[in-house]
């Protein structure tokens, strides 16, 4: 397990190297000069001018600016923000948490509604039960989730006047009001991911009712709900669990549009505003986070599926 | 490649047929390439069927319920929603369209090269692959369409460029496989050169697989286009997208709902065909599928 460990981090490496690349030639698609963007209002002095790309290495050779710019991320610096005058490593930090909320709660309610519903889809085979829960699945996934988050605000908000449309209020401050506003949030979010959930639950739970072990649970004679949630459940979860760790790292790419639609001052909301101020190192920053939050959850997602999964342990 | 198959096996349908046959059997399926094609068909002949312009304002008709004169209601700007949903279907299914393509022709060739050659040039291209793959898509497509600038063009190479490494990876996949069979083995034998080999041998056996793909893609594509349309990087106004119609719906809400209705149904309703046209292609192509 130690080796395939270290060959596992022997490919993520790289992988991280050539990303950062990629992240840094971002910045040569960029259209214009960073240095008029960046000195405002000040953009016709050209003292001003001289001393911002000095600052920036902009004068120097794109391979030196890469290995600075590498050389202060290894060390957490993610840069500073064109626009809010502040760290981007502070500002991620602070809108982070927000996010996380979102994104577990939007966990929760897709593995509540997607297992359950790809368990009963499996056991009940091309029966009207399995067709609904497809038709379901298949409508989750197939809706924008931007829409969704407007129909509900219609709906919940504008008709029922139950929830309010939007806005954010910390889980410290005030629990209740927290749920309020994040509730439509993170059902919008975590929706089209329960149908993701259902389809592979499904797969996953089809092919264990049909491997020998369950016959011979049943050849025993024990009853089916037994043979059901004890034989094919516990083995068909494995490949659900990694799955689980990935869709979470994807939940933050579609917090991006659901916070922009609930005014939720979160991460996405900070890449969307970031990208309309043209605040180039906020966007790369998200990026860089992003990136590294998915590649650990992808690598948590392997360790969970051996640590589950006996047969794997020894190897 | 239908002929050889069929001489095996004496009175077998060809390949080609029975994928045709099952797909047929598949009425859902149907049902989805019927709505997909009736999207194309609108969004082709937009300017003769729009009933008006889809860009021309009314300061008399500004944000008036769907009505018999305007089926779908109007916009903040007095313009017709029905003209614009139809106009928009241009954008978001030449989105769809195009950038599949662009990323099939970007990720496919790299996947064969990396499957067939492997060594240090397997190892290059599939370690950039995970490197993008390691953003989620969406966040790989708007940084991408922040660097580029904000317009349909972009939004569109930011999706094909975020879309390609999927196919780089699932055409590596096939090519090692492929390479690893008998017939491949016989055209090597032959002295085949090995770019003969990859478009005359590999590339016909793995179309199906892409053909799924590629599919489920267009969908995600078109997703991915209304929503950096949403977020004001993709088509820009006054032209319309159903993104962009859904983002200045935001602000109408409580005074016109049916702003916001007609383009998200538009949205999942061609996404939803596209998904079943997928799904049924899956079945249908899919040799290792159950026979039936």
């Amino acid at each position: 397990m130690w080796g395939w460990l270290l060959r596992r981090l022997g490919q993520i490496i790289p992988t991280l190297l050539i990303l950062s690349v990629l992240i840094f030639a971002l910045q040569q698609l960029m259209p214009g000069d960073p240095a008029i963007i960046m000195a405002g209002e000040e953009r016709g002095d050209p003292q001003v001018l001289a001393e911002i790309r000095a600052e920036l290495l902009l004068d120097r050779p794109i391979w030196e600016q890469y290995g600075a710019w590498l050389w202060r991320l290894l060390h957490g610096d993610l840069g500073f923000s064109w626009r809010i005058r502040q760290p981007v490593g502070a500002l991620i930090l602070e809108k982070l948490p927000v996010t996380l909320q979102l994104g577990l709660m939007a966990f929760v309610i897709s593995v509540a509604i997607g297992v359950p519903a790809g368990i009963v889809s499996a056991t009940y085979r091309d029966r009207p039960a399995d067709w609904v829960a497809n038709g379901v699945a298949l409508a989750g996934i197939s809706t924008p989730n931007f829409w969704l988050g407007i129909m509900m605000i219609l709906f919940f908000s504008v008709q029922l006047g139950w929830l309010p449309p939007s806005g954010y209020v910390p889980l410290t401050e005030d629990w209740r009001q927290s749920l309020a506003t994040t509730i439509m949030p993170a059902f919008v979010l975590g929706g089209g991911i329960a149908g993701v959930f259902m389809r592979h639950t499904r797969a996953a739970m089809i092919g264990a009712l049909g491997q020998d072990y369950v016959r011979t649970a049943r050849a025993k004679g024990l009853p089916e709900r037994v043979v059901v949630n004890r034989h094919a459940l516990r083995n068909a979860l494995i490949p659900v669990v990694t799955l689980g760790t990935i869709e979470l790292g994807r939940l933050l790419a579609g917090a991006v549009l659901t916070e922009q639609i609930f005014s939720i001052p979160g991460f996405g909301k900070l890449i969307v505003d970031a990208v309309f101020n043209r605040d180039y190192p906020v966007v790369q920053g998200v990026v860089v986070v992003t990136a590294v939050i998915f590649v650990s959850l992808s690598l948590l997602g392997d360790l969970l599926y051996m640590a589950i999964n006996p047969r794997l342990r020894a190897a | 490649m239908s002929a050889t198959a069929a001489s095996a096996v004496p009175r077998a349908e060809s390949p080609g047929r029975r994928a045709l046959r099952r797909f047929l059997r598949h009425r859902l399926a149907v049902a989805g390439l019927v709505v997909v094609l009736a999207f194309v068909l609108a969004a082709a002949l937009a300017p003769w069927i729009a009933p008006f312009d889809p860009v021309a304002t009314s300061w008399s008709r500004i944000r008036k319920p769907p009505s018999e004169l305007h089926l779908f209601g109007t916009d903040e700007n007095g313009r017709d929603v029905l003209s614009r949903v139809l106009w928009g279907a241009r954008a978001s299914l030449l989105a769809g369209g195009l950038s599949v393509t662009a990323a099939l022709t970007l990720g496919v060739p790299f996947g064969l090269l990396a499957g067939l050659a492997g060594g240090w040039v397997d190892t290059f291209i599939s370690r950039v692959t995970d490197a993008m793959l390691s953003v989620p898509f969406l966040i790989l497509a708007i940084a991408l369409a922040a660097f580029l600038g904000p317009a349909l063009e972009n939004a569109m190479l930011a999706i094909a460029i975020s879309a390609s490494p999927i196919f780089v990876r699932l055409a590596r996949g096939m090519a090692m496989e492929a390479k690893s069979t008998e017939w491949v083995e016989a055209a090597r034998a032959l002295g085949n050169p090995p770019w003969r080999i990859a478009l005359a041998h590999v590339l016909p056996n793995i179309v199906p697989p892409l053909l799924v793909q590629a599919t489920l893609a267009i969908a995600e594509a078109i997703i991915a286009e209304a929503s950096l349309s949403f977020l004001g990087l993709g088509q820009q106004p006054p032209n319309p997208s159903w993104g962009s119609m859904l983002n200045a719906a935001q602000r109408f809400l409580t005074q016109a709902p049916w702003m916001a209705i007609y383009p998200g149904l538009a949205i999942f309703l061609v996404v939803l065909a596209i998904n079943l046209l997928g799904d049924g292609l899956r079945d249908a192509l899919d040799p290792r599928a159950r026979g039936r």
